[in-house]
């Protein structure tokens, strides 16, 4: 009987082992902590002069992607574990339309503010 | 299905309206992207008028990101307070997640009255419409979101830990932890990139 519920996965947001709720806090410990790192080195990263500075953008946006991702496993519990592929489906989908609309849009305007002769684009 | 004990039919319906919220926070994040995308095209349009450096604190959004992310902890913690079934501890974490969330956007409506007051409102241009809109629907789903903590606060202090409270409760954790993934993306592409780029 058992088996049967958990063939049909876990709802994102819930752990996926139910017996281990002490566990819960640890998560949401863990991630909290590892959120504050990433964001305090997001906030202090251009300030230092650690990284060479045209990588900035690229360090920044590893940093935010990486944090997206503490939230993700920590917060919302979507993990890769079996009962949760549906839940990793449906973001791997959202994220691919996401990606082509943010990607395809600044594709786009650039090749078309380069067609125009526009490079500074101060409109 | 009626073979299926009550618990196991909970706990079914826990995932599918778990799964069905899921999707609707992603096409939210899908709509999302479509501003992130304009204000990404248009963040130098700024037709002779201030730019990200000239407009933008840092202060503030420290102390906006600091204000969210610990709502977002503490909304953890409400979680497994209701996991539990301790009616205290919920009420007390959600007043916590309640709080910082308004202190949030009391710190956002501060800075948009501040940029309006000094002209730069989002008429001025074309970057500051795409600012407003992007930040302002952000803005929007938190003071929704904070709507929603304080019904889903009344319902489990009027119902107690029913199932379709409980389902309610895991949706609301999930949309509160969803706009904190938001803002991790506007104040690295909005403000780190804008004051810093």
């Amino acid at each position: 009987m058992r088996s049967q519920v958990e063939d049909q996965g876990a709802a994102p947001g819930d752990e996926s082992d139910r017996e281990g709720l002490s566990e819960g806090l640890g998560s949401y410990a863990v991630g909290l902590a590892l959120a504050c790192l990433l964001t305090l080195a997001s906030f202090a990263l251009p300030s230092l002069d650690l990284v060479w500075a045209p990588s900035l953008p690229v360090a920044l946006a590893v940093l935010a992607i990486a944090q997206m991702g503490v939230h993700l496993v920590f917060f919302l519990h979507v993990t890769s574990g079996p009962d949760n592929v549906n839940n990793v489906m449906a973001l791997a989908f959202g994220l691919f339309i996401v990606i082509l609309i943010i990607g395809g849009s600044l594709y786009i305007m650039h090749a078309m503010n380069q067609n125009m002769g526009m490079h500074g684009m101060s409109m | 299905m009626t073979a299926i004990p009550s618990h196991h039919h909970d706990s079914a319906r826990r995932i599918v309206s778990g799964y069905g919220f899921w999707i609707f926070l992603l096409s939210d994040f899908v709509m999302f992207s479509a501003l992130f995308a304009s204000f990404a095209v248009l963040v130098h349009a700024t037709d002779g008028g201030p730019g990200p450096h000239d407009l933008f604190e840092l202060r503030t959004v420290e102390m906006e990101t600091a204000a969210l992310l610990a709502s977002s902890f503490t909304s953890g913690l409400a979680t497994i307070a209701a996991a539990r079934r301790r009616m205290a501890a919920f009420q007390l974490a959600m007043a916590a997640t309640g709080l910082l969330g308004l202190v949030f956007l009391a710190l956002e409506i501060k800075e948009f009255v501040g940029l309006v007051n000094q002209g730069a409102g989002p008429q001025r241009s074309a970057f500051l419409s795409a600012f407003f809109t992007l930040v302002g629907c952000h803005g929007l789903h938190v003071a929704l979101g904070l709507l929603w903590l304080t019904t889903m606060m009344a319902q489990a202090f009027a119902k107690g830990f029913r199932a379709d409270v409980l389902r309610r409760l895991l949706c609301f954790a999930l949309f509160w932890h969803a706009l904190d993934i938001i803002w991790v993306g506007l104040f690295t592409v909005v403000y780190l990139y804008g004051v810093y780029l």
